[in-house]
């Protein structure tokens, strides 16, 4: 078993680069959350209660004197259907942890954090206090971004012009590249992509990135079913080496 | 007036927590009951690329020409420096060029 400590400080580091983007992305919905009237105080109770970049925008972006509470839950819920995948994503980290630690870990798991610790999963080893250390350090990036944004109120009006909404699909896929497992993805990214783009064309929200991931996992499981017999007693010696 | 406002904040920012805590954690718990060997464990083993190159796809196509060739230049950069940092700086340059200058 690893020590929960050098794991935690580990976890943190490696996300140095995913918060900064974080912070840039923060600071733009603190800019907007400060044009809709939002107090800082508003804004470390979203940011601590739900900790999700893109529900936040969505949140903001609706809100008003008078609140549309249940399209908003709404909207959240929608938006945030990838975490279903996500969170099942992560079972083989959690596995054979206790149920008191899932259910505290689970609150600070968001893209970068998860994307960070896939992306260790495949280069070396990850764990769950890894996971947890870069949210902690994500979340005081996030939070400083966003107050930045706010108190600072405007000091960048336009981010677009300084490329910061690209700092979210930069990091991304950067780390997209350190899942790539060879040729056993290509199957599975070929078909994320498409439903990716057909849905993100066609459905307006997030609905493609749930798509996409649907998509790339059953394409996985139905693909090449004719060399599943290594595969399978393969999976389960990483299951089981997590 | 004030406290009402304040209320309604308490509220839907409660839910919102709510429904993506129970996400985040109905996910974990849910596939921790499902086979763990096979073509489920297969397809979950998939999820983790398939799932962040969905996140990044549409944005980057949005984007047009520049957007694959930051794309592409991010991906070099993090597959010969392993630095995510400069990779993600390195994607953002060819933006801001390219909206400069285009």
């Amino acid at each position: 078993m690893k020590q929960r400590k050098p794991e935690f400080i580990r976890g943190a580091r490696a996300n140095v680069p995913v918060a900064a983007s974080a912070m840039a992305y923060g600071s733009v919905l603190g800019v907007l959350a400060s044009q809709k009237g939002l107090s800082w105080l508003d804004m470390m109770y979203m940011n601590t209660a739900v900790f999700a970049g893109a529900a936040q925008f969505v949140m903001v972006d609706m809100w008003s004197h008078h609140l549309p509470i249940l399209e908003m839950t709404l909207a959240v819920l929608v938006i945030n259907l990838r975490y279903l995948l996500i969170g099942a994503s992560l079972d083989p980290l959690f596995s054979g942890k206790r149920l008191l630690h899932k259910v505290g870990m689970m609150h600070l798991v968001a893209d970068e954090n998860w994307a960070v610790t896939m992306s260790e999963q495949r280069r070396g080893s990850a764990s769950t206090w890894f996971l947890f250390g870069g949210g902690v350090f994500l979340y005081m990036a996030w939070s400083s971004g966003t107050l930045i944004g706010l108190l600072g109120g405007g000091f960048i009006t336009r981010p677009e012009d300084y490329a910061l909404d690209f700092a979210f699909t930069a990091v991304f896929t950067a780390l997209a590249v350190g899942v790539w497992r060879g040729k056993s993805d290509v199957i599975p990214w070929v078909a994320a992509g498409g439903a990716a783009l057909l849905t993100h064309h066609f459905v307006p929200g997030k609905w493609y990135i749930v798509a996409g991931g649907l998509a790339g996992a059953l394409s996985a499981m139905i693909g090449p079913g004719e060399a599943a017999v290594d595969g399978e007693e393969e999976g389960e010696e990483n299951a089981v080496g997590y | 007036m004030q406290s009402a406002i304040e209320t309604q904040v308490i509220i839907a920012v409660a839910l919102a927590a709510a429904v993506t805590y129970s996400l985040r954690l109905g996910g974990l718990l849910l596939a921790s009951r499902f086979p763990r060997s096979g073509r489920f464990r297969r397809g979950m083993d998939a999820l983790p690329g398939a799932l962040l190159f969905s996140l990044v796809l549409p944005s980057i196509v949005a984007e047009g020409v520049w957007g694959l060739m930051a794309a592409a230049l991010t991906g070099i950069v993090v597959i010969r420096t392993r630095n995510t940092l400069a990779a993600m700086l390195c994607g953002m340059l060819v933006i801001f060029l390219a909206r400069r200058f285009s």
